[in-house]
């Protein structure tokens, strides 16, 4: 499986207004129209636009999907929308402890204790989906400490499966951590690209560039 | 047999580890009556990353071959190239369940016979009659622990992958 660093990024709140419409529209929605290099943005949920590449997914976005276990109410302004904003409405729980290091470091916490309890990210991330990091280091701080580990490894880019690997987090943790420190727009996430009319099989262009690449090795 | 082998001997790192966490949703497909109170099963992946071009990453993953861990080949052959089948030609039945499944899936595959020194007890055209495969699954022997044997079967499972696709 392969997964082209290019493409177009989430920006998810360093978005400047206006800039990035043009380019959510002008993306080939149509299926096998992808080109080298061109791959699905990772679409912000609070935007209004939900058009081609979101539907596509699925229909596990809806931040209202029932028995989720998401502790966030979906009309509230989203946590990451002021993140200078002391944290206190109660029901954002999950990042609770301010200073959670020691906690998040120790091996006997259970896994999905760092996603609170969510055992499904919104989003499907490929295993093999790129990730790299976009937010300034110091926009971290108050950051769960597995999202802040996450951010420092992926100043170079990793894949979800590398996240995992390096960082001994399980695959499904890895994908849900992955997928909030997207949506809060601290990290990029590459997509790789597929033909959705096929199955989200890469296509032909694809297919040319990694033989080319495998007999060149 | 031998993926972690066949994924090192490409791979530009070592090969990395994680851990998938089958939970009670895939239980079922598992036996569990041997762990007791245990509601969880973890399986590990190991993979390798081969960067082709300055955008380009290809990863592979090595999963195991029983057919318990489907699940976790559901989550690899979406967006997948395709898949490489390592076969110990003395425990072929073992591959009769990833023969099944990419069958069925529609993921190009290619049946590679795992021999240690050029040593391979049959030929390609007797485990193909064995296997029951058809004309275009490609069949190949190689010797997983080398780089040239493991970049020849990926060239010939993209080739395949992109045959395919172009049919």
């Amino acid at each position: 499986m392969a997964a082209p660093t290019g493409g177009h990024p989430y920006d998810g709140d360093q978005r400047v207004p206006g800039e990035h419409g043009d380019n959510r529209f002008g993306f080939p929605a149509a299926p096998g129209g992808q080109g080298p290099g061109q791959y699905q943005p990772y679409q912000e949920p609070q935007h209004q636009q939900q058009q081609g590449a979101h539907s596509a997914q699925g229909s596990e976005w809806p931040p209202q999907q029932p028995g989720a276990g998401w502790p966030q109410q979906p009309q509230q302004p989203h946590r990451y929308d002021a993140p200078q904003q002391p944290r206190i409405q109660p029901v954002q729980q999950r990042q609770a402890p301010e200073p959670a290091k020691p906690a998040a470091h120790n091996p006997l916490v259970r896994p999905y204790a760092m996603t609170g309890g969510r055992t499904r990210p919104r989003y499907q991330l490929a295993i093999e989906a790129l990730v790299s990091t976009t937010a300034d280091l110091s926009r971290l701080q108050g950051q769960l400490p597995e999202h802040q580990r996450i951010c420092r490894l992926c100043i170079e880019i990793k894949s979800v499966a590398e996240i995992s690997a390096l960082l001994s987090i399980p695959l499904g943790v890895a994908r849900i951590l992955v997928a909030d420190l997207a949506e809060a727009g601290l990290v990029a996430i590459h997509q790789p690209g597929g033909d959705e009319a096929a199955g989200g099989q890469p296509d032909v262009t694809l297919l040319e560039r990694v033989l080319s690449g495998l007999r060149k090795l | 047999m031998g993926k972690t082998t066949f994924v090192g001997a490409v791979s530009e790192i070592n090969p990395l580890r994680t851990e998938a966490v089958m939970t009670s949703a895939s239980a079922g497909i598992d036996d569990l009556t041997h762990t007791g109170d245990k509601t969880t099963t973890t399986v590990a992946m190991d993979f390798g990353r081969i960067t082709l071009d300055q955008d380009l990453i290809l990863y592979l993953f090595g999963t195991p071959g029983q057919d318990r861990f489907w699940f976790m080949w559901d989550d690899l052959v979406r967006g997948a190239i395709g898949a490489v089948v390592l076969v110990d030609t003395r425990r072929l039945a073992d591959c009769f369940p990833a023969v099944d499944y990419f069958e069925n899936s529609g993921l190009p595959f290619v049946i590679a016979l795992n021999g240690f020194d050029g040593h391979q007890p049959y030929t390609p055209d007797e485990v193909r009659e064995a296997l029951q495969i058809g004309p275009d699954a490609p069949i190949i022997t190689t010797d997983a622990r080398h780089r040239a044997d493991a970049k020849s079967a990926l060239i010939t499972l993209v080739e395949h992958a992109l045959m395919a696709r172009l049919r």
